[in-house]
């Protein structure tokens, strides 16, 4: 003990006090918290996240959402969307939208994450939907995880992403975007609201449980470590790559060598 | 050094003559030129070009056997969990990798050796075989219809009539017993194709979770895929079963539904329609929630749910066929019976 005061005026001891009481304050907010729930937060720190989270929306989303949130003829309302919605939406740059087209791709993300967490707070506020998961929501541990996930893909996913979550096209300028380097929490959000013309996968139809084991799936497929064992996985899209190239790489060596075959040789001749 | 210089200019032969039946292009464009003169090659001159062919050949034959050996010590040697980065083909398993180029290299050599020793080494002159008619001459003709006519008589064929028409007898109900085989292809489907799993009080069971869904589990926007009660992925016909029961469940708001039929064979906007594409029969999915388009992959046929399943783009000649359903006391969804129309692609004896 005495150790410890002999050093109360080192000039570090500050910042050692004040990290100790951060920790604490975190390790308490997580002990306490309840996890996930969807029943509004009254604290607060909350109604100023809203309060901010409403200024943001006014400036940055109200011109095609409407100013409460209803929806116009250029966007549509976020009533019931959730802070899922928005946490997905913002946080993957597709939000704010820069151009309407057939389909709002993904861009530069605009807004940091706490502004993109009141912006959630105050859309959330519209009427009761889906809320930004937590950590345990979305991960999961079980090793056998991948395997049921990847059924459970192939069932529910692989017929817009493709098998390998590589994405694919859909009707009229759509695509279903590639998988690859998604995080697991934009994927975990993105089945819980279906945002734009993906079908939602709500937990009523497809359990939590069954979402993380999706997630890690998706995650360890589309892995930029994960060995193609076959060699050469050619964007994983299926026969339509391998076709094209076996008929332009294989055939075109064959012919070269069918060619070699039978050319004529270099005569000797007098220059 | 280039190999002009190599070469020995006193083994060089005049300028050759052509050779074979040539004629003169002059008197008719259209007479056959005949082969074109035979000349040297190098190799054929020069003992040294020669031999330096000969030791490209057998390099070409060493490399091979090199790569054979090396394949055969990584096939015992390698790890076969070992993942390594090569480029461009990204991570991959360093064992097929390695088996495969050297078994690529054993097996190309060969071929090279072979086809750098034809072309250097081997005669390269040009040995034209006429054709002739492969008919026989009038002698040999004459004899063996002689030969022929002899055996008939001997035999008794055209005089003992009732070996002749046993012998056809036999000859001919034999191949019935390679046809007999084919009834086994049968029997005709009948009326198989019209009918699927889905009968009146069927409870419709999540394909994720194996429970029978409620409508309130069905949210706006949502997808969902059903198999009838009863029917369980460990049956020995389940995807014989499935491809035609295969069930796509969503929701649509009702303000947004534009056949009034579909409402009615829905419940509250839950709306449940075949996966089978009517064109080839494609699993359908590729369902875009705002648009209420269900896209097939195979050739982008699309139909519209919210108009009951009408083919808006694309070959399929029928509108997808929608299950007509309900809750029933517990809040269960069922089915209100089978599908109405036969799902799936057209066939000949299809009605509708």
């Amino acid at each position: 003990m005495k150790k410890l005061s002999a050093r109360r005026r080192h000039p570090l001891a500050a910042l050692v006090v004040l990290l100790f009481a951060l920790a604490a304050t975190g390790g308490l907010y997580a002990a306490f918290a309840p996890a996930g729930s969807a029943k509004a937060d009254t604290s607060p720190q909350q109604s100023l996240a809203i309060a901010e989270g409403k200024k943001l929306f006014a400036t940055g989303c109200s011109s095609c959402h409407g100013l409460e949130g209803q929806g116009t003829s250029d966007g549509p309302s976020l009533v019931g969307v959730g802070s899922a919605a928005v946490d997905f939406q913002v946080g993957t740059g597709r939000m704010p939208a820069q151009q309407p087209g057939p389909q709002v791709e993904k861009h530069k993300v605009i807004y940091s994450q706490s502004e993109i967490d009141q912006l959630a707070a105050y859309v959330a506020t519209f009427g009761p939907g889906p809320s930004v998961p937590s950590k345990d929501q979305y991960s999961t541990t079980d090793p056998s995880a991948v395997a049921a996930g990847g059924e459970l893909f192939r069932t529910n996913c692989a017929q817009c992403h493709n098998f390998a979550g590589e994405g694919g096209a859909l009707s009229e300028g759509k695509f279903a975007p590639s998988l690859k380097g998604v995080s697991a929490k934009h994927i975990y959000e993105a089945m819980l609201t279906g945002p734009q013309n993906m079908p939602s996968f709500p937990d009523t139809t497809m359990p939590e449980k069954q979402k993380q084991e999706i997630v890690a799936f998706v995650t360890h497929t589309t892995s930029g470590d994960n060995p193609n064992y076959g060699g050469l996985g050619l964007g994983r899209l299926g026969p339509v790559t391998e076709g094209l190239f076996g008929w332009i790489f294989a055939l075109g060596a064959l012919i070269g060598v069918a060619i070699w075959i039978a050319a004529r040789t270099t005569k000797a001749k007098k220059s | 050094m280039s190999s002009q210089d190599n070469m020995s200019e006193e083994h060089l032969p005049e300028a050759a003559e052509p050779h074979g039946t040539g004629l003169s292009v002059k008197d008719d464009p259209f007479a056959d030129p005949g082969l074109p003169p035979h000349e040297p090659r190098r190799t054929d001159v020069d003992e040294r070009a020669a031999r330096r062919a000969e030791r490209q050949v057998a390099l070409l034959f060493v490399v091979s056997m090199l790569a054979t050996v090396a394949f055969l010590v990584s096939y015992a040697v390698i790890d076969n969990s070992k993942t390594i980065y090569v480029w461009p083909f990204g991570h991959v398993l360093q064992m097929n990798f390695v088996l495969g180029l050297t078994l690529g290299v054993a097996l190309f050599c060969i071929g090279a050796g072979a086809v750098h020793w034809a072309r250097t080494l081997m005669s390269d002159e040009e040995h034209p075989s006429e054709r002739h008619p492969i008919e026989a001459d009038p002698d040999v003709r004459a004899k063996v219809l002689a030969d022929f006519k002899q055996g008939a008589e001997e035999s008794g064929f055209g005089r003992r009539k009732l070996i002749r028409n046993t012998m056809f007898g036999a000859l001919g109900l034999l191949p019935l017993s390679a046809l007999w085989l084919f009834r086994d292809l049968g029997p005709l489907p009948t009326t198989k194709l019209e009918h699927t799993a889905w009968s009146k009080g069927k409870l419709l069971v999540n394909m994720n979770t194996d429970q029978p869904l409620k409508a309130s589990d069905i949210q706006t926007g949502s997808l969902t895929f059903a198999k009838p009660q009863g029917v369980e992925e460990s049956d020995e016909d389940f995807q014989e079963v499935m491809a035609k029961a295969a069930l796509m469940i969503v929701r649509i708001a009702p303000e947004d539904i534009k056949s009034r039929q579909s409402a009615e064979w829905g419940y509250e906007g839950v709306l449940a329609y075949s996966k089978i594409c009517t064109h080839v029969g494609c699993p359908i999915s590729l369902y875009e929630q705002q648009t209420h388009h269900v896209l097939c992959p195979c050739h982008q046929s699309t139909f519209d749910l919210s108009d009951a399943g009408k083919v808006i783009f694309g070959p399929a000649g029928h509108p997808l066929p929608q299950l007509r359903i309900s809750v029933n006391s517990q809040g269960y969804l069922e089915a209100l019976g089978d599908f109405t129309k036969p799902v799936g692609p057209g066939y000949w004896e299809r009605s509708a």
